[in-house]
């Protein structure tokens, strides 16, 4: 039978506020235990929560790069359950009104443009941090993180594949870090996803029974849990099974997901409004101020790319993909004027690189201005493009400037006309077969001679002069 | 004259004109506690030495003829709910027996400020849930009109310390009447101000939409005193109000002409002790001839507060309880091997078992299931009753009732906790409606033990009401009977 | 202001019918991280039931069109800016602590 895959994904996402959702610690990570809290964030008897308003601004803000009707009152809610990371015993969040609603975005899947459904966004805080490996028979709790602000986005269950829903976190990743209200940055835990799985028999209307995996944190384990969840329930159905409700525990190392000690109480997390904040009404022109605040998404700029530099749709994709590399490619063009070329170079060579050396596109070592110049030594024939791709390794590698390393060692092109005729005719000396295929008529013989003039020089003849006199040469002996 | 016996503007004035120190005041307070507090058990923890320290610093200020405030070197029993920094605030819990806050509620502050000095945490019932007191987990305050009785709840450490003398004022936090009804059981005045009109920073937590921190005094004027030095907007409570505050000793004048006094219809029904019924047919008679109107009114949806009530509050405590988890502070279980058993050891063993009964309702009314019929519906019915009290203030200024349906009753004598709960019958209104209202003396019974009458105002009309209770004070002599100890 | 007749009625009624089940009442001490000893949820069986029934007494109410109040003043929008204040000494806040390290909170471990 076949198979239809439905996923939905809840993404939290820490705001990049400076404090706390509620109180005015610092919101930063730190490694050190225990120092960013204070009596409201620890939950002492007494103490009472102040909402921050830029971590609202910037949950609209998300809203509206999302697509969302922004709510025009909204409140906060008490979630409750007990667990050591949660000092209050209940997680203030927002059940009954949300922040923002009805939202979507277009991810662009190998089968085109796919419309994915955003339910909501809400504003909530983040829990502590518990230490398991420090001893053995205790666990440590670290408060730092307790009350750092957080939006949960939940899509509506439109994803048709592992595939799109790597795309969509992607997506979303992007869009907040161009937006600039998240870090976004999986190892610190600022970005963290719930995937929710299921399949039914393809036309089928009515969703199969999902599982749930929460708290995953990064997109390969989100990716592979995806995987392997889909492959686990169409096995299920295809052996006759019954396919599970539940929450299960994706490990990462093991490549499998497990089902979650299931507790006999029903997960009640007894919702009810929390009578400590006030309500929110948003009104009109703080959505349009915050509007107008925004920069430009993803997506605009993607096709900015394509009307303003005359790049072709899949360049712009490519180096709109993180606002960190976007952000390089214009900082690039503001010092050198050929779109064209830098988008070859950024999406061939440092994509290439960064990946190789697991560089995000945030740390790119080498400026735009030391990567500008050695465009220039290439453009002024000073070196050879193949020679550029080596300096430009070496550039990342060493940190030194283009021109430094081609001084170094010696990689300046061979632009000199006597040379290069004294080298060539020293190869068609040498390799009297080919020149002999070619005079026959065997215009193929001509690069394996440019090959080895190339050779003889180390890649550092400049390869259109080398063109040129081979052909000169060749007809000239052609003549004789 | 013994120096405790005096009222706050008693004292400021003799404390002015230095005809006594802070010192001899304060000294005479602490050893009025001494002779007294053996029978009465009000207090959780006493400050003596730290009062004394204050009472010097005031002391010199006097000394320096700088101008001090009305309640500068006055002695202050706060109820043990309300924290106080690097001083124990237990909440008469073994939960938090060992709690030592690090920082002052905002009320605290403020009276801090004012040079008010701080004697002793009274004894409450635990976590302000009950109305006799006999809820806290160390100790049984009596009250001062007779020993056997109870002062009445929550805040009874705070009324009895007054009534008997301990302190020259209190602080105590009412959520359903837990300040009205033990001044009304200990002859003295109490007032819940509106809500939000004083901060709840500090005040530990019953249930947020309803508590409010108040004074108990042993007259109208020192009831004004001390809201004045309380009342009005705090940053650290983002639902205390931005309203102006009042000088509220403006509203001290002997004079209700004019002044239209509701009283509710069926209020003084049935249910009513026939003692306390005739007390306030005898306020309203005073009242009448004091020159006020008095008008019938109807609050339909009275009879349903009781149950809204409960509901809210229950569902409120519930989750202001979760936070007591034997973690970051407060009472852990000894005898544990996973987390699950820590959770529920030191839950059990640390809270009461009035406090558990209230966790268990609330978690019940507002779990998925039950959400809707009844923590819904009773925010719904609350909707109702609020606008029973607006339409109400269309046609009145105060509202009129008794405080309590009976006067102090015998310890352990109502043991039914539903039994327990109708003795709020008419104190919870005014907190679902976030009405201020004050309690006052106007008789006593056949027993010899003080009578209460409330007066309700409209939202943030504090000085209505004080001008209300003020004239009755004026008109009659209940506020100067002491009790014998 | 007819409660204790209906108080009375209802409780003296009230072993006929449990509103709350044993098996409701352990699941909320559950949810409410509590032991409850069998004479204790017996007794919560009973409280709870005359409470609920008591409560019981709004459904008598249409409130179809009524808006819930969570808070009683219309206050709304109170926002606090964006800075950073300063966070407490780990000293002071590991202090009322009843079990932690120099640096943290101690609990049972935990097996995930």
């Amino acid at each position: 039978m076949e198979y239809e895959v439905v996923i939905g994904l809840e993404v939290h996402a820490e705001l990049s506020t400076q404090t706390k959702l509620l109180c005015g610690c610092a919101a930063e990570f730190v490694r050190e235990p225990n120092t960013h809290c204070c009596p409201v964030c620890l939950a002492m008897p007494g103490t009472l929560p102040r909402i921050n308003k830029r971590a609202v601004e910037y949950a609209i803000k998300a809203g509206l790069a999302l697509n969302c009707d922004i709510s025009e009152y909204t409140r906060m809610d008490r979630k409750h359950y007990f667990y050591p990371d949660l000092p209050k015993a209940y997680q203030v969040t927002q059940h009954y009104h949300p922040l923002c609603k009805n939202g979507y975005i277009d991810i662009e899947t190998e089968d085109g443009v796919r419309r994915i459904g955003i339910t909501q966004i809400h504003l909530e805080e983040d829990a502590g941090k518990l230490i398991h490996d420090q001893y053995e028979t205790e666990s440590l709790v670290d408060y730092n993180r307790s009350g750092v602000p957080l939006i949960e986005i939940v899509s509506e269950p439109d994803l048709r594949s592992p595939e799109e829903g790597r795309i969509f976190l992607e997506t979303i990743k992007s869009i907040l870090e161009y937006i600039d209200v998240s870090d976004c940055k999986m190892e610190e835990g600022s970005l963290r996803c719930d995937v929710n799985v299921s399949v039914r028999p393809k036309g089928q209307k009515e969703y199969g029974v999902r599982s749930e995996m929460k708290n995953l944190n990064s997109f390969r384990a989100a990716h592979r849990a995806m995987e392997y969840e889909v492959k686990r329930h169409i096995s299920i159905l295809e052996e006759g099974g019954e396919v599970l409700r539940e929450t299960r525990r994706w490990d990462d190392n093991l490549g499998k997901s497990f089902p979650m000690r299931t507790k006999e109480e029903a997960n009640d997390y007894r919702y009810f409004p929390d009578a400590d904040i006030v309500p929110m009404y948003i009104d009109k022109e703080w959505v349009t101020k915050l509007k107008e605040e925004m920069p430009e998404l993803p997506s605009e700029r993607r096709e900015r790319y394509i009307k303003e530099y005359d790049l072709p749709e899949y360049d712009a994709g490519v180096l709109t993909s993180s606002k960190a590399l976007a952000d390089y490619f214009e900082e690039c063009l503001t010092l050198y004027d050929d779109p064209k070329n830098i988008s070859n170079w950024v999406m061939g060579d440092i994509l290439r690189i960064t990946k190789e050396k697991d560089i995000a596109h945030e740390d790119i070592s080498v400026t735009p201005k030391q990567f500008t110049d050695l465009l220039r030594l290439v453009d002024e024939g000073i070196i050879s493009g193949s020679i550029g791709k080596n300096v430009l390794e070496d550039m990342f590698d060493t940190g030194k400037d283009a021109d430094t390393i081609v001084e170094e060692k010696g990689l300046k092109q061979i632009s000199d006309e006597g040379e290069l005729l004294e080298i060539i005719r020293k190869v068609l000396q040498d390799n009297p077969q080919s020149v002999e295929d070619y005079l026959s008529g065997k215009k193929k013989a001509m690069g394996y001679l440019v090959g080895q003039t190339m050779r003889a020089t180390r890649g550092k003849a400049n390869p259109q002069m080398v063109n040129k006199i081979l052909k000169e040469e060749l007809d000239g002996l052609k003549e004789k | 004259m013994e120096l405790y016996k005096l009222t706050i503007h008693e004292a400021n004035e003799l404390l002015r004109k230095k005809e006594i120190s802070a010192k001899q005041l304060t000294e005479s307070v602490l050893k009025r506690i001494e002779q007294v507090e053996d029978k009465i058990d009000a207090f959780n923890t006493i400050t003596a030495e730290k009062a004394l320290e204050e009472a010097e610093v005031v002391d010199k200020l006097i000394a320096q003829n700088e101008g001090i405030s009305s309640l500068a070197g006055i002695p202050m029993a706060v109820k043990d709910n309300i924290c106080t920094l690097d001083v124990k605030t237990t909440c008469s819990s073994n939960m938090l027996k060992d709690f030592i806050p690090p920082y002052d509620a905002t009320v605290i502050e403020r009276l801090k400020r004012e040079n008010a000095i701080l004697i002793g945490k009274a004894n409450m019932d635990e976590f302000a849930m009950g109305s006799s007191t006999e809820n806290s987990a160390f100790k049984k305050t009596k009250n001062p009109w007779d020993i056997e009785r109870v002062p009445g709840g929550s805040s009874g450490g705070s009324a009895a310390s007054v009534a008997a003398d301990q302190a020259i004022f209190s602080l105590g936090s009412d959520t359903g009447g837990s300040i009205r009804q033990p001044a009304s059981f200990c002859g003295l005045v109490g007032l819940k101000p509106t809500y939000g009109r004083v901060s709840r920073y500090g005040l530990i937590a019953l249930a947020s939409s309803l508590d409010v921190i108040g004074p108990i005094t042993k007259d109208v004027t020192d009831c004004a005193l001390v809201l004045n030095a309380v009342a009005g907007l705090d940053t650290k409570d983002v639902t205390s109000s931005s309203n102006p505050v009042d000088d509220y000793t403006t509203a001290l004048k002997d004079n209700v002409k004019g002044f239209k006094i509701g009283v509710p219809e069926g209020f003084l029904d049935n249910n009513l002790d026939d003692e306390v019924k005739n007390s306030i047919d005898k306020a309203i008679k005073l009242y009448e001839k004091l020159g006020a109107e008095i008008v019938d009114i109807k609050l339909p949806h009275a009879e349903y507060a009781l149950a809204v009530y409960y509901i809210i509050a229950c569902a409120e405590a519930s989750s202001s309880m979760a936070r007591y988890d034997g973690i970051r502070y407060g009472y852990r279980a000894e005898d544990y091997k996973t987390l699950e058993e820590l959770y529920k050891k030191t839950r059990s063993e640390g809270f009461g078992s009035e406090v558990k009964r209230r966790i268990m309702l609330g978690n019940f009314v507002i779990s998925a299931d039950y959400y809707d019929d009844y923590y819904l519906k009773a925010l719904k019915v609350r909707t109702l009753i609020k606008e029973d009290f607006v339409k109400a203030f269309e046609k009145v200024d105060v509202i009129l009732s008794p405080t309590s349906p009976t006067s102090a009753f015998k310890m352990g004598e109502k043991r039914d906790p539903m039994a327990m709960y109708l003795s709020d019958i008419y104190t919870v209104p005014a907190n679902l409606s976030g009405l201020p209202a004050i309690s006052l003396p106007c008789g006593f019974d056949s027993k010899g033990l003080p009578i209460g009458l409330q007066l309700i105002g409209d939202l943030f009309d504090e000085k209505k009401i004080l001008q209300a209770a003020y004239t009755f004070e004026q008109n009659t002599d209940y506020h100067i009977k002491k009790p014998i100890l | 202001m007819q409660a204790p007749a209906i108080y009375l009625h209802i409780c003296g009624e009230r072993m006929k019918r449990m509103k709350v089940s044993m098996q409701e009442v352990e699941l909320v001490a559950h949810q409410s991280q509590l032991i409850l000893s069998e004479d204790e949820k017996k007794r919560a069986v009973q409280d709870l039931t005359c409470i609920l029934e008591y409560a019981d007494k709004l459904s008598e109410l249409n409130t179809d069109n009524v808006e819930p109040t969570v808070q009683v003043l219309p206050i709304a929008d109170v926002f606090r800016e964006d800075e950073i204040c300063p966070s407490m000494d780990r000293e002071i806040i590991l202090k009322n602590a009843p079990h932690a390290t120099d640096d943290s909170f101690i609990v049972p471990k935990i097996v995930e």
